[in-house]
């Protein structure tokens, strides 16, 4: 095999490891900048995976199995939402609370799709475009879900920054009082949001059992929802630098693999710990100045609405 | 909304968590002594003279279900359950870290009058060996490690003649000369497996080469896929793994390369890249346990079984084996059966071309345990710190 081959493959496999960290970062941004933290990410991810990978053990069809994925991220992020905006429980503890829920649901439900096997996957190649050298294999050999990814990016970005919707989401972020007073309806327009993350939560863990590993097996995130969690928070709630980082993160767990297999002489304890290091170092690099954080964290995350106090 | 009912309703829903995580809990616990309870209370009535059953506990470092190692363990449970009937009861745990709470874990399972403990990961040597300490009247069984107490017996099954028996396969199904293996955790069981795997190849096919990658897990099926994708775009195009899940075997079937299950039959994970699955039968060192327990006869010790005992197989070889190489494992494993075809016997040569074992000569069990270098052909470094 080829050496730029190899290195096209290399790059194919941390685009497809990337995706499942953008999608449920994206997603989590969604409700961040509404200012609702939802720590439950992992929870939500594990009950999304099994339940898409169940929908697609029983149905064959990926993309109902995304669909199932979506509507248990959100019906769990739903749940959340009614705790945290309406009954004002802490967030922090509620998140941490429907990530342990999450963890024991899945695990309990479950069992008897351990042993299960999906069909064959197909294989995606876009025509034309997949059989140019080098560029073929690397970006265009990928399931439809990782363009998705990338067109949900832009989808984002144009949402906050150009539509009203995203105008009225980031003001409920930044001062829910004033967008109160505007005669927003603060609540539920947080509410969509949380359900909205839920749901991105969701695609992301069926993505992983579904497509990333055909298989489940309890506790597969294996933390995914913390580091995307993580994510959100150092890309400081920017969508582009959210798709980066997840792709910076894919691109190191496939990096360091690679130079195990080429025996490149580092202790693989630390190879293993490469990708959380990078990844948290640039994107602190790239976003260490004060006011640029300040510009961008929504004002009153993690922080309770009361209206009319 | 009333300050009032706000406040009822957070405690009414306060309440019901707490309710549903009990419930939870309640689901989860698993218990199988159903079928001893019965036995259990009746003789107290009619029959004093009929004794209690043994009881019988195993702790897992992974879920059953997880078509691997901790598989292989519980099905070895449910064959001696099916053997011994009413004369033993068993309980397991799964998902038992290799941490503090292994210990807790034990000296519960202890608690709940357990006489006979099996731990079945290496993790769990020390937590064992102290709750051994306490608990004299209770049999220990210790699954890999290497230490031993006066209660608490090692055993061990030589999953080297497994992995050898796979690069006896993989040598000649490889067309790129390059093997790959995915590895757990750096110990000398791991590094023994991917050298007897290499020698099993290089015995066919004396181009091979192996290359390694490390996830540092017993079992994490997304990053065993990464590490196996990694694998192939580096050129190999036979697979095996030390790992506990079929994540291996899948990615392999997703590339169109080969791969192997390891410690149960994964031959339905991969029905095309799957070549043959090296087993680990529990079976009839767990008969051996408890027997040994109940006439009374257990004693301490180190037992490490292999094919000769029926401990280690290779089943479900695939059609797309030769007929020439079937019929060589065939010559291997009545070899091993017999005891006159020995893996690890000089000469075998290291990494720096300097001979670690001289013509003819046999290695011991000591020398098999304390493997923590690459034979020639495994390329890389043995990962330090271990």
């Amino acid at each position: 095999m080829s050496g730029m081959n190899e290195y096209a493959l290399l790059l194919a496999a941390s685009l497809n490891a990337g995706t499942v960290l953008a999608i449920a970062g994206l997603g989590l941004l969604v409700n961040e900048r509404a200012g609702v933290l939802n720590l439950g990410a992992e929870g939500m991810m594990l009950v999304a995976a099994i339940a898409g990978f169940a929908t697609s053990v029983h149905t064959g069809n990926d993309w109902l199995a995304f669909a199932a994925g979506a509507g248990a991220g959100a019906v769990m992020a739903a749940a959340f939402g009614v705790l945290v905006i309406w009954l004002n429980t802490n967030q922090y503890a509620t998140g941490l609370a429907l990530s342990l829920f999450g963890t024991g649901f899945s695990a309990f439900v479950g069992i008897r799709y351990t042993q299960e096997k999906l069909a064959e996957r197909p294989h995606f190649d876009i025509p034309l475009l997949s059989d140019i050298p080098f560029v073929g294999p690397a970006f265009f050999r990928q399931h439809p879900m990782v363009y998705l990814t990338i067109a949900l990016m832009f989808g984002l970005v144009w949402l906050l920054y150009r539509s009203r919707a995203g105008l009225v989401l980031r003001a409920v972020g930044e001062s829910p009082e004033s967008a109160h007073a505007l005669g927003y309806p603060v609540r539920r327009i947080r509410l969509l949001a949380v359900m909205a993350g839920g749901a991105l939560c969701g695609i992301a863990g069926a993505y992983l059992s579904v497509i990333y590993t055909p298989l489940w097996v309890e506790g597969m995130t294996a933390g995914k929802g913390w580091i995307a969690l993580a994510l959100t928070t150092f890309a400081t709630w920017r969508p582009v630098r959210v798709l980066l980082g997840a792709y910076l993160f894919g691109g190191v767990t496939m990096l360091q693999f690679h130079l195990q297999g080429e025996g490149v002489e580092l202790p693989s304890q630390l190879l293993t710990a490469l990708p959380y290091v990078a990844t948290i170092v640039v994107l602190v690099l790239i976003s260490r100045n004060p006011a640029w954080i300040r510009a961008n964290m929504p004002a009153s995350i993690g922080k309770p609405f009361f209206p009319g106090s | 909304m009333s300050k009032l009912s706000k406040r009822a309703l957070i405690r009414v829903s306060g309440w019901a968590a707490l309710a549903a995580t009990a419930a939870l809990v309640g689901c989860g616990k698993k218990e199988e002594a159903a079928p001893a309870a019965a036995p259990a209370s009746a003789p107290a009535a009619e029959a004093p003279k009929k004794p209690e059953p043994l009881k019988v506990a195993f702790a897992y470092v992974g879920p059953v279900g997880d078509a691997g190692w901790t598989f292989a363990h519980d099905s070895a449970r449910k064959a001696v359950e099916a053997e011994f009937g009413d004369k033993i009861a068993t309980t397991f745990v799964e998902n038992v870290p290799e941490s503090a709470d292994a210990e807790r874990v034990m000296r519960d399972l202890v608690g709940q009058g357990n006489k006979l403990v099996f731990g079945t990961t290496f993790g769990y040597m020390e937590p064992m060996l102290k709750v051994a300490a306490d608990t004299p009247d209770v049999k220990f069984e210790h699954a890999t490690g290497y230490k031993s107490a006066p209660n608490m017996r090692t055993y061990d099954s030589r999953t080297y003649e497994g992995a050898y028996m796979a690069g006896v396969i993989a040598g000649s199904m490889t067309k790129s000369n390059t093997l790959g293996v995915v590895g757990s955790i750096p110990i000398p069981e791991v590094i023994r497996n991917i050298n007897s795997f290499t020698l099993g190849a290089q015995s066919v096919n004396p181009k091979i080469k192996t290359k390694v990658v490390w996830v540092n897990k017993w079992f994490d099926p997304p990053k065993e896929g990464e590490g196996a994708g990694s694998l192939i775009s580096g050129g190999a195009d036979v697979l095996f793994q030390n790992t506990d899940s079929s994540a291996v075997l899948q990615k392999a079937e997703e590339k169109g390369k080969f791969a192997f299950g390891w410690d149960s039959d994964m031959s339905k994970f991969g029905p095309n890249a799957h070549l043959a699955s090296s087993v680990i039968n529990w079976a009839p060192y767990y008969k051996k346990a408890i027997q040994d327990t109940l006439d009374g006869t257990w004693a301490t010790g180190g037992v490490w079984w292999g094919v000769k005992e029926g401990a280690i197989d290779i089943v479900s070889i695939s059609d797309k084996v030769p007929a020439e190489v079937k019929d060589k494992l065939a010559k291997v494993k009545a070899g091993l059966t017999d005891g006159s075809f020995v893996i690890w016997k000089g000469p075998i040569v290291g990494q720096d071309g300097k001979d670690i074992l001289k013509k003819d000569a046999v290695a011991d069990d000591k020398f098999l345990s304390g493997i923590n270098f690459y034979v020639k052909g495994v390329e890389g470094k043995v990962p330090s710190g271990n």
